[in-house]
C-alpha cells in the first residue's frame, strides 16, 4: 500500500483521472476482500445457530450443561456437554503447560543469548515445526510417544491406548514454535535503549532478559501464547488418534481416553449419522459451544494484551 | 473443523474409488455381462438404506461409474428402516437392508403398489478378537459377550466373565458409535440397537482396535470378519456360542449362517418401477454380474455357489418392462 501510493504522488498532478481510476478499482478490490472474511464469519454464524436452535428445541440447555454423561449416539441417551468439554480443558491445560516453558525459553534464547549466525539457522528450523501436519502429530502420539509413556509410567494403573496426557504432549509440542516464535519477534522489537540501560546499570544478561525484555513485550508474549492456546482448543486431528472418541463421564485424570469436543464432531461427523436426526444435531450443539468458548477467551486475550501493551518511544 | 474431516471423507472415498477401478480393470471387465454395454446410458439411480449394506452398493457404483460414467449412483444411509420407508414410497429405486422386509412395510409397499424382489448380496459376520497373549479364553457364550457389553456392565477383569479365568484386567475395543458394525454388535449381544456400555475405546478405524487389542493382554474387540481375516498373523479370535455349541468364524461357517448370531445375509431390495428405468436395470444387471468383485471392495464374506444362483434366478422373476 504505501510502496503504491508512494509511486503515485509525483504522477498524481499529471495524470489525476487514471490514478483516480486505479485506485477506485485498488480500494474495491480491498473492500470485497474484508468482505468477504466479514461474510463467511457470519456464514460459519449462521450455519452454527440454526442447527444449534433445533437441537435446544428437543434438548433441553439445562440438561446440556448439568448432566455429567454424554451418551449421544448409544440407546440410552444423555446430553451432557461436561465430559466432552473437560477433555478439552484437559488436553489444552496440559498442552499450554508444556508450549509455554518450552516456548518462552526458545524465544528467549534466540532473542537475547543465541549469536546472529546461530539465531539465522535456528528460527526457520523451529518455523518448520509449525508445518508438520497435525495428522502426523496425532501418530507420533499414539504409536510412539504413548508406548514410551506407558513404559515409563511410575503407577500401577498405566494410561490407556489413548489418552489425553499423550494427546496434550502432542500438542504441547505442535504449539511450541508457534509461542516461541511470535514471542521472539516480540522480544526482538523492544528496542535496544531499554538493554543499554539496563546493562548500564550493571545488570546481568539474565536479568536483563527477565526483568526488562519480556516484562516490555509482555503483550506480544501473551498474544503468541492466546494463539498457541486456541490453537490447541481448536486441533482435531491430534486429539481423535491420540486421545479417542470414548465419551463415558467425565474424565477424572489424563490418563484415561476422552474425547474433546473438536474430537467429538470429528468422530461423529465421519461416520454414517443421517441427516435431520437428532444425532446430527448434537455435532452442531458441540460446534457452538466450542466456538462460544473461543469466542469467550478471545475476547479476555484482547484485553489482556491492551492491558500490559507498553509504548516506548 | 467439520469441513477439514468431511474433506477428509472425500479424499478417503476418491482413493477407495481409486483402488475400486484399478481392481475392477483386472477382472471386472471380463466377467462384466451386463448385456447393452454399448449403449451409454444416463440419469439417476438412488439407493439408501441400511449402513452395512452402504458399503456394498457403494463400491457397486464407484466400480460401476468406470462402465457408466454418466449415470449417477447416490447411495444414501438412512438405515434399514428408514430405507424401506423412502422405497415403499416409491422415492429410491433400491433399498439396502441389513434385515428382511417386516410385515408393516410389505403392506405399505403393497399400499403404494410398489412391487419388488428381495436379493442376498453378501454375508456378513463380525468376530471378536482377544491378543495373541490370551491363552485362557477360546470361546465365549453370547450371555458373557453380553454380561461384558451391555449398558451399565461393570464387568472389569476376565475373572468376573468367568471364574475359571485369571485375574487381568478387560480392556474394551469397539466400532464407533454410528457404524452399521455397532448396530450389527449390539442388536445381536445386547438385543436392542445402540445398547452398548459407554466406558470402551471406541473407533470407526479398525486399524486402531487391532493396535489396541493386540497391544493389551486382557484386550477384546470386536469388528467385520475380513478384518480379522487380514490381520489373522496379530490377533486370535473366538469361538462364539450362540446356544447350539461353540463355532469358529469362517467364511464357510458364515455362509451357512451357523455362526450365530454373528452372521448374516445382507439385502437388496429392487422394485419393478426401478428397473422400468433403463439406468437402474443396468446398474442392478451389472452389481448383480460383478457381485464377487463387489463383495471384495466391500469387504464382506463372498456368496456361494448355491446363493449366486438364486441371487440371477430370484432377480430373473422380477418383471421388467
Amino acid at each position: 500500500m504505501s510502496i503504491l501510493s508512494g509511486s503515485n504522488v509525483p504522477a498524481a498532478a499529471v495524470r489525476r483521472g487514471r490514478r483516480r481510476v486505479g485506485e477506485r478499482i485498488i480500494e474495491a478490490l480491498l473492500v470485497i476482500a474484508a468482505v468477504v472474511s466479514i461474510a463467511t464469519t457470519i456464514g460459519i454464524v449462521i450455519s452454527l445457530a440454526v442447527p444449534t436452535v433445533e437441537f435446544f428445541g428437543e434438548v433441553s440447555i439445562v440438561e446440556f450443561f448439568t448432566n455429567t454423561q454424554w451418551t449421544a449416539l448409544f440407546a440410552d441417551k444423555n446430553y451432557g456437554v461436561a465430559p466432552l468439554l473437560v477433555a478439552t480443558l484437559w488436553v489444552t491445560a496440559i498442552a499450554t503447560l508444556i508450549a509455554v516453558p518450552l516456548g518462552l525459553g526458545a524465544a528467549i534464547y534466540l532473542s537475547e543469548y543465541a549469536r546472529p549466525g546461530t539465531r539465522r539457522l535456528l528460527k526457520p528450523i523451529l518455523e518448520i515445526l509449525a508445518g508438520i501436519p497435525t495428522v502426523v502429530y496425532g501418530f507420533f502420539a499414539l504409536t510412539f510417544l504413548n508406548p514410551g509413556l506407558v513404559e515409563l509410567w511410575p503407577g500401577a494403573t498405566k494410561p490407556e491406548f489413548q489418552n489425553l496426557l499423550v494427546a496434550g504432549i502432542a500438542m504441547g509440542i505442535m504449539i511450541v514454535p508457534t509461542v516461541a516464535s511470535l514471542s521472539e519477534d516480540a522480544m526482538s522489537a523492544v528496542p535496544h535503549a531499554l538493554r543499554e540501560g539496563a546493562y548500564a546499570l550493571a545488570s546481568t544478561k539474565m536479568q536483563v532478559a527477565t526483568r526488562v525484555v519480556v516484562p516490555a513485550a509482555l503483550s506480544g508474549i501473551v498474544a503468541a501464547i492466546v494463539l498457541g492456546v486456541s490453537r490447541a482448543l481448536g486441533e482435531t486431528m491430534i486429539v481423535t488418534i491420540a486421545a479417542g472418541l470414548k465419551t463415558a463421564g467425565i474424565p477424572a485424570s489424563p490418563t484415561e481416553g476422552a474425547a474433546t469436543m473438536t474430537g467429538y464432531i470429528a468422530g461423529a461427523g465421519q461416520g454414517d449419522l443421517p441427516v435431520d436426526s437428532l444425532d446430527y444435531l448434537t455435532i452442531f450443539a458441540v460446534g457452538a459451544t466450542l466456538f462460544a468458548f473461543t469466542f469467550v477467551l478471545n475476547a479476555i486475550s484482547i484485553r489482556l494484551v491492551r492491558r500490559f501493551r507498553e509504548v516506548y518511544e | 473443523m467439520i469441513k477439514t474431516v468431511r474433506g477428509l471423507g472425500v479424499a478417503s472415498a476418491a482413493l477407495v474409488l481409486t483402488v475400486g477401478l484399478a481392481a475392477c480393470g483386472s477382472g471386472g471387465d471380463d466377467n462384466a455381462a451386463g448385456g447393452d454395454t454399448g449403449a451409454e446410458l444416463s440419469g439417476e439411480v438412488k439407493v439408501d438404506g441400511s449402513s452395512t449394506v452402504g458399503p456394498l452398493s457403494k463400491a457397486a457404483a464407484d466400480i460401476y461409474a468406470d462402465e457408466q460414467p454418466k449415470v449417477n449412483v447416490t447411495v444414501g444411509i438412512s438405515g434399514t428402516g428408514g430405507g424401506f420407508k423412502r422405497f415403499c414410497n416409491g422415492e429410491t429405486d433400491i433399498s439396502d437392508a441389513s434385515r428382511p422386509i417386516k410385515d408393516e412395510e410389505k403392506a405399505a409397499c403393497e399400499a403404494n403398489g410398489v412391487k419388488y424382489v428381495e436379493l442376498i448380496v453378501a454375508n456378513d459376520a463380525l468376530s471378536a478378537v482377544v491378543s495373541k497373549e490370551n491363552t485362557w479364553a477360546d470361546c465365549l457364550t453370547v450371555d458373557q459377550l453380553k454380561k461384558i457389553w451391555e449398558p451399565g456392565s461393570k464387568v472389569n477383569n476376565w475373572n468376573q466373565v468367568d471364574p475359571a479365568f485369571p485375574n487381568e484386567p478387560l480392556k474394551l475395543f469397539g466400532a464407533g458409535t454410528d457404524s452399521g458394525t455397532f448396530d450389527y454388535w449390539t442388536d445381536a449381544i445386547n438385543g436392542e440397537e445402540g445398547a452398548h456400555r459407554t466406558d470402551y475405546t471406541p473407533s470407526e478405524d479398525d486399524n486402531v482396535i487391532v493396535q489396541g487389542v493386540s497391544g493389551s493382554k486382557g484386550g477384546l474387540g470386536y469388528f467385520g470378519f475380513t478384518y480379522y481375516e487380514e490381520n489373522a498373523d496379530k490377533l486370535k479370535v473366538l469361538k462364539v456360542d450362540g446356544g447350539a455349541g461353540c463355532v469358529e468364524p469362517s467364511v464357510a461357517t458364515a455362509q451357512d449362517n451357523s455362526y450365530k448370531p454373528l452372521s448374516r445375509p445382507l439385502f437388496i431390495y429392487v422394485s419393478d418401477k426401478g428397473v422400468a428405468k433403463p439406468q437402474v436395470k443396468n446398474f442392478v444387471d451389472f452389481y448383480i454380474a460383478n457381485i464377487d468383485e463387489v463383495v471384495k471392495e466391500a469387504k464382506y464374506v463372498p456368496l456361494t455357489e448355491a446363493q449366486k444362483t438364486t441371487l440371477k434366478s430370484e432377480y430373473d422373476s422380477l418383471p421388467k418392462a
